[in-house]
């Protein structure tokens, strides 16, 4: 009798252990996708910031360009004006990223501009914020994976669905940014 | 991966274990030797647990300081904190200390005991030769090392040879120097066990050596390399940094054998061109020649 009540009271801390470590453990994850999704949001607006101080240095060399440095910050105030993490800001970023690209291009064709130490140092935190946003992104998503394979998988399933963890979407590139890179000359 | 953070923790652990019991053993006989009592073994206790525990939470301050490296200034080296940072993010790693180490030879090692005391050392050279991309596959690669704990293993290796070394200097040489008032008449006295010891220690001193590199297996810089183009997701950068890194016949100064297997390559000499102790270092290889990495990478 008392060896019966010793495995009832072994298994039920067992049980109960677990249901804890399994909740500390998707609170964690959870949390984890929260501040990688922040951490998106910081490198995007890092970019918003940098981008007048980039579009007020070209304007003194390439007086001729009016059109791409207005591309730039129109795009720019879409993304601004846009709700964080909709498909309009996403395609606005998509659009920031080409106009960036046409204005770092405008160097070749100033060499005084390629000679500016400011823009050179722009331009490396332009790229490397870039960088950040894409790997923001990645790091976004694979935390979404691990945390979705683990509400998914068996046992964890269980206790996921009966504590209210819900799955996250991943955060995915637009059909049109996907495609091809076209290239015009 | 997780597996390799366990085995990493798990074989420091070990390694400071195995040498804590070596270091005491070798300074008892040592007060044994000399002649003192129970406080000289007290002491020879102390110290070897002192240079445990030095090895543990100071081997990462001497393996810089070893390479001669200097703080990275961030106004400086803009480009190198930008990747550092870019590549924390993707990896949920905290941002360790950048070093630079005035030399020509491109090379990085990474030093540390976790993630929140880690620090990662390149040359001029490598910043000079790598492009963006290469840079960023390079520093993909240490982190890695340090994501993997690979480099509390390292670190601690780095200091224990060091002691062992030293201590096989010390006996023998205190044997030398006590060994003319040598009293004929008085048999085997303090100065034949400090020989007899510093005997011991050099010839065990290399076994250790060689057994603390087969710990630190040669695989696991193929791992970090897998690792690092987990992190980048673009394995070209990584393989053209590999491939100058091979083309590149230039030797760091301040590598030695003991720090060897911290660098991305072997900073010692391996061909005769490179210099004349290159049959000797390929004997002590601690990586695998760089045409099988490439190899590996190019077969993701």
């Amino acid at each position: 009798m008392l060896v019966f009540l010793l495995i009832i009271v072994v298994l039920v801390v067992g049980v109960l252990l677990y249901t804890v470590a399994t909740y500390n453990g998707l609170v964690k994850l959870r949390n984890r996708i929260e501040a990688a999704w922040a951490q998106i949001d910081v490198q995007l607006k890092r970019r918003y910031d940098l981008i007048p101080n980039l579009v007020e240095t070209v304007k003194g060399y390439a007086t001729h360009e009016r059109d791409t440095l207005e591309a730039v910050i129109n795009a720019r105030n879409r993304a601004m004006a846009a709700p964080s993490g909709s498909h309009e800001q996403a395609e606005a970023e998509n659009v920031i990223t080409g106009a960036l690209r046409q204005v770092f291009a405008l160097s070749e064709a100033y060499p005084d501009l390629k000679a500016n130490q400011n823009f050179a140092q722009l331009q490396e935190e332009l790229t490397s914020t870039e960088d950040r946003i894409a790997y923001s992104r990645q790091f976004f998503n694979d935390s979404v994976l691990k945390y979705n394979s683990k509400i998914q998988a068996f046992p964890g399933v269980i206790l996921a669905n009966m504590m209210g963890f819900k799955a996250r979407e991943y955060f995915e590139a637009d059909d049109d940014s996907r495609g091809p890179v076209q290239v015009k000359f | 991966m997780y597996d390799q953070v366990a085995q990493n923790r798990r074989r420091s652990m070990l390694l400071v274990a195995v040498f804590f019991v070596f270091t005491a053993l070798v300074a008892i006989a040592v007060a044994y030797g000399v002649g003192l009592g129970a406080t000289g073994i007290a002491f020879a206790v102390l110290f070897a647990g002192g240079s445990a525990a030095l090895s543990y939470w100071k081997s990462d301050s001497i393996a810089l300081a070893v390479s001669r490296a200097r703080p990275a200034d961030e106004q400086q080296y803009a480009r190198l904190h930008n990747l550092v940072e870019g590549l924390c993010i993707a990896s949920g790693l905290p941002k360790p200390r950048l070093y630079v180490i005035d030399d020509d030879a491109p090379n990085a090692f990474a030093t540390g005991r976790n993630p929140s005391h880690a620090a990662i050392a390149v040359t001029t050279g490598l910043l000079d030769k790598m492009n963006r991309v290469e840079l960023e596959g390079v520093l993909a690669h240490e982190l890695s090392h340090v994501k993997n704990y690979d480099i509390l293993v390292s670190t601690l290796a780095i200091v224990m040879l060091g002691v062992i070394t030293l201590l096989a200097d010390l006996s023998f040489r205190f044997h030398w120097l006590s060994g003319h008032k040598r009293d004929r008449d008085a048999g085997p006295g303090p100065q034949a066990v400090l020989a007899v010891v510093g005997i011991v220690l050099i010839i065990v001193g290399p076994i250790v050596a060689k057994l603390i590199h087969f710990a630190i297996s040669r695989r696991r810089e193929q791992l970090a390399d897998f690792s690092a183009v987990e992190m980048t997701r673009y394995p070209p950068g990584l393989i053209s940094a590999l491939e100058k890194l091979k083309g590149d016949s230039s030797v760091v100064r301040s590598g030695s054998r003991a720090t060897a297997h911290m660098w991305i390559e072997d900073p010692m000499a391996q061909t005769e061109q490179q210099g004349n102790l290159a049959k000797l270092n390929r004997l002590f290889n601690t990586h695998p020649p760089l045409d099988e990495r490439i190899a590996a990478l190019r077969e993701l």
